[in-house]
């Protein structure tokens, strides 16, 4: 079965994220399943960048381990990831830049990147496609796909521009024929031949928003979020919405309440230092009781961090952000698949109960590509917040006590339901009541009411996988559930019994299935892709459990190996009645 | 519907809500010349939202019947812009004081101007943060002692009228509590201008900083030969801060907000208008 890794490094600026991306593009629609892995500089010329494509006949969880074929544009590339390189794997690499020391573990191709672009085309900025060009014809991936992909990519630059690019796949591709192929990677056509989409977690993120029916979007520009922005701010239009560049975050969500209370739905996207801001206005949507979509492409905190890198390190401030008992559903999204369906999930609960729902990314999976099955419309249905009926707009009441906790909302411009949307706590009727303490108690149960709610949910939206007895469970959330998957295949493989339970909503907690699922395994780990293991702090308040906690903090995303090492670890200990620590990595 | 219409009166808009504010209070005088401008423009209550932060004003949208929200403190304008947004049908009026709107939501405003979305922004200056017992706000005079400033404010206040000339507001007016008759003009005046239309209205804290003697003397009605449609001079009358000039200092045409977004929704809707699906297929 084919499952190689490409690794593209060099200087931010000189296309390494663009080489990656066309590679990427190519080896999808060639047929293979693909999962892609970039890091790039914070800054916007200059500063490493890299991008990692895994491509592979059989469905991808992770962007893999060791590297089969290196593309290193300048020394501090190869400097970076040479040891990454799996033995007997290839580098190429520009001469024209640097000369690798020679290792008889590794095999060099040479190629004047450099050169062959300033002689042969006379554009430096083309080696990239130089190097595309070289991969095409050394590991047979069909130059027409990189052909068709530069007409798309170019076609409104004009011909020239065009010609130049095709002209510099053709000069990579005829220098290295003359080279011996000393490798064994061939990709040629991939086993797929059913049509699937390769995109973001990002854009798939906003093409669900507006399968949800998300017309509005407010948002302030930040890394990793901005193109979720950027994409609806060219497609809403189309579909009778609209896109407001705000003057912070605040304002932001202030749009999106002001909105959806006008009864349109609407959310906002943004990352840490942006949620922080938030929160204000959180917990208006929760007194008020608004449905609202507030999306926290998570990257490296506190404060500025580290704005291209990723981290799980938002859950608390996601579930407890805000002052007072303030209720409001988080969700965590799983993969780029998971970005599409989770999205109108996310809508459907906040329409449904007419709150807000946090729904955290993170800058791994918000940047990351995926091949996915072309996206299904019926198979998550979109759910309409309910609004009175003509007998409820007599005598209405817009926080009316129903049994369910949900009152019907009613819509400026509908006649009798004129309410005052209250931040104040208030009674059935909107009016304030800041000094009724026993409405007080009441209004609160009413918000904690539909919350609970929410539970039933949560338990629905569990995956487990592995052994359905496990002697070691994993416990976790988030964009980690793929490298997690193919960390317990490589475990039972190995004859561990290993089972893990992911669930896609953090708050309110899925506690019958956790409940469940804890009382089986000797030992229990959580991953997380943060310092102090904020999932593992959630579920020890409500279990009683000595989790065993590996937390990674370096602002990248697991290893599939690094998950396996601790479930060996911890099977070890097990075997042996030994207490398992926790590990930072 | 024609009956409906002139049954409209101040009453008509009066809810079952007391105002919470010291008898005595500006704001009286504000909210019943509110009354009468809906009232004469017959702005039927099921169509308005009234928009609120925090403070004294922030209790008027319980005050009117019409669709309200009393959101938090300073956020009026982008709660605003979100309803007009999703429905530019909606007569929207945001109320705040100066403090909700000069201190802690001083943000929005430049922004709000810069948008120019066609709903109106009432302030009520009463230079004081009531609700909190007194303290100085942002257009305190210096020398001012509340319970923040026990030495008296150093603080040079802000010129709300300068300040949203120069940020591009396209309806600039002040009002006084007290002139109810005028004032219930100049809001029909505020509400009828299609754009963003900034008032301006004193309206004196009589249980934190009475200013109902120092306040008349300098009162002073903008010149007659005034032409509102001149930047510069309305500007320069905005500088003379020895009186307070009550009126329309400036008015434009602008396109509005809600204009720029129909546009641009018309431009991307010639250009293509896919089906969901059909944006799918860019990414195969």
């Amino acid at each position: 079965m084919i499952d190689y890794v490409f690794r593209v490094g060099g200087e931010g600026g000189e296309g390494v994220i663009s080489t990656g991306e066309m590679l990427t593009v190519a080896l999808a629609r060639s047929g293979f399943e693909i999962y892609t892995f970039r890091t790039y500089p914070a800054e916007i010329k200059g500063g490493h960048a890299n991008y990692q494509v895994r491509a592979s006949g059989k469905l991808l969880l992770s962007y893999g381990a060791a590297v089969d074929v290196l593309i290193a544009f300048n020394e501090e590339a190869y400097q970076k990831h040479i040891a990454d390189v799996r033995p007997g794997g290839v580098v190429l690499y520009d001469a024209d830049s640097f000369s690798p020391p020679a290792t008889d573990s590794l095999i060099f191709y040479s190629v004047p990147m450099t050169s062959l672009a300033t002689e042969k085309i006379g554009v430096k900025l083309t080696k990239n496609i130089v190097a595309l060009g070289v991969c095409a014809q050394l590991f047979d991936i069909p130059l027409e796909t990189f052909e068709v992909l530069l007409k798309e990519k170019f076609g409104r630059k004009g011909e020239m521009v065009v010609q130049k690019n095709l002209l510099a796949l053709r000069v990579g591709a005829d220098y290295i024929k003359q080279q011996t192929k000393r490798d064994l990677i061939r990709l040629g056509k991939g086993p797929r031949e059913t049509k699937e989409l390769i995109l973001s977690g990002n854009e798939a993120l906003a093409l669900g928003a507006m399968a949800a029916g998300c017309r509005i979007y407010a948002g302030y520009p930040i890394t990793p979020a901005t193109d979720i922005m950027e994409f609806l701010a060219k497609e809403l239009p189309k579909h009778g919405g609209y896109v407001v560049q705000t003057e912070d975050e605040i304002s932001a969500v202030g749009v999106v309440l002001g909105a959806s209370f006008a009864g349109k739905k609407a959310m906002t996207a943004t990352s840490g230092p942006g949620f922080s801001l938030m929160t204000e206005m959180m917990g208006l949507a929760v007194a008020s009781e608004i449905p609202a979509v507030i999306i926290d492409v998570q990257r490296v905190g506190p404060s500025t961090g580290m704005p291209t890198k990723t981290e799980q390190g938002d859950l608390y401030l996601a579930c407890y952000g805000g002052h007072g008992n303030c209720p409001r559903i988080v969700m965590a999204l799983t993969s780029v698949e998971d970005c599409f369906y989770g999205i109108i999930r996310a809508f459907n609960i906040a329409e449904q109960f007419q709150m807000p729902v946090v729904v955290l990314s993170d800058a791994s999976l918000g940047h990351r590509k995926a091949t996915v099955p072309v996206f299904d419309l019926a198979r998550v249905p979109v759910v309409e917040r309910r609004k009175p009926t003509p007998e409820e707009l007599v005598s209405y009441k817009r926080y009316r006590y129903t049994p369910d906790h949900i009152s019907p909302m009613s819509i400026p411009g509908m006649e009798g339901g004129g309410y005052v949307a209250e931040g104040l706590e208030h009674d059935e009727g909107g009016y304030p009541a800041a000094s009724n303490h026993e409405n007080h108690l009441r209004a609160t149960k009413k918000r904690y009411g539909k919350f609970v709610q929410v539970e039933s949910i949560a338990n629905d939206l569990v995956r487990t996988y592995g052994d359905p007895h496990p002697e070691i469970g994993i416990i976790s959330w988030g964009a980690t559930e793929g490298v997690i998957r193919e960390a317990v295949q490589m475990a039972l493989d190995k004859g561990y019994s290993v089972g893990a339970l992911h669930p896609k909503i953090l708050y309110p907690q899925p506690l019958a299935k956790l409940r469940a699922f804890i009382e089986g395994p000797k030992a229990i780990i959580i991953p997380e892709v943060n310092y102090s293991g904020q999932f593992a702090t959630l579920l020890r308040k409500r279990f009683a459990y000595d989790f065993v906690q590996l937390n990674k903090c370096i602002g990248l995303p697991f290893t599939p190996k690094e998950i396996f090492d601790k479930i060996e670890e911890v099977a070890t200990h097990v075997h042996r009645g030994q207490r398992t620590h926790a590990t930072k990595l | 519907m024609s009956t409906a219409v002139s049954e409209r009166t101040p009453q008509s808009y009066k809810t079952d809500e007391h105002p919470i504010w010291c008898p005595g209070c500006g704001d009286f005088g504000v909210l019943d010349s509110l009354y009468k401008s809906l009232a004469g423009l017959s702005i039927n209550p099921k169509d308005l939202v009234v928009v609120s932060g925090i403070g004294c004003s922030g209790r008027t949208p319980g005050f009117i019947k019409s669709y309200g929200f009393h959101s938090v403190h300073g956020r009026v304008l982008p709660v605003a812009l979100g309803v007009k947004l999703a429905n530019p049908e909606l007569q929207v009026i945001g109320v705040g004081g100066d403090g909700d709107g000069f201190a802690i939501g001083g943000g929005h405003i430049p922004h709000a101007a810069r948008r120019n979305p066609d709903f109106t922004y009432l302030i009520m200056d009463n230079s004081t943060y009531g609700l909190t017992k007194g303290q100085y706000s942002p257009t305190s005079q210096v020398g001012f002692q509340a319970g923040s400033t026990p030495y008296g404010n150093i603080e040079q206040p802000l010129n709300p009228i300068a300040m949203l000339i120069a940020y591009g507001a396209t309806f600039v007016g002040q009002g006084y509590s007290g002139k109810p008759r005028e004032l219930a003009e100049l809001i029909t005046k505020a509400i009828e201008h299609k754009g963003f239309a900034f008032l301006n209205v004193i309206s004196p804290c009589i249980t934190f900083y009475n200013t109902y003697k120092v306040i008349p003397p300098r009162l002073a009605e903008i010149p007659k030969d005034h032409d509102p449609a001149d930047r510069a001079k309305a500007f320069a009358l905005a500088l003379q801060t020895d009186r307070i000039a009550l009126g329309i200092f400036y008015q434009e045409r602008r396109p509005t907000f809600e204009e720029g977004v129909a546009q641009t929704i018309a431009k991307a809707q010639a250009a293509s208008r896919p089906r969901l699906e059909e944006i799918f297929s860019e990414f195969d």
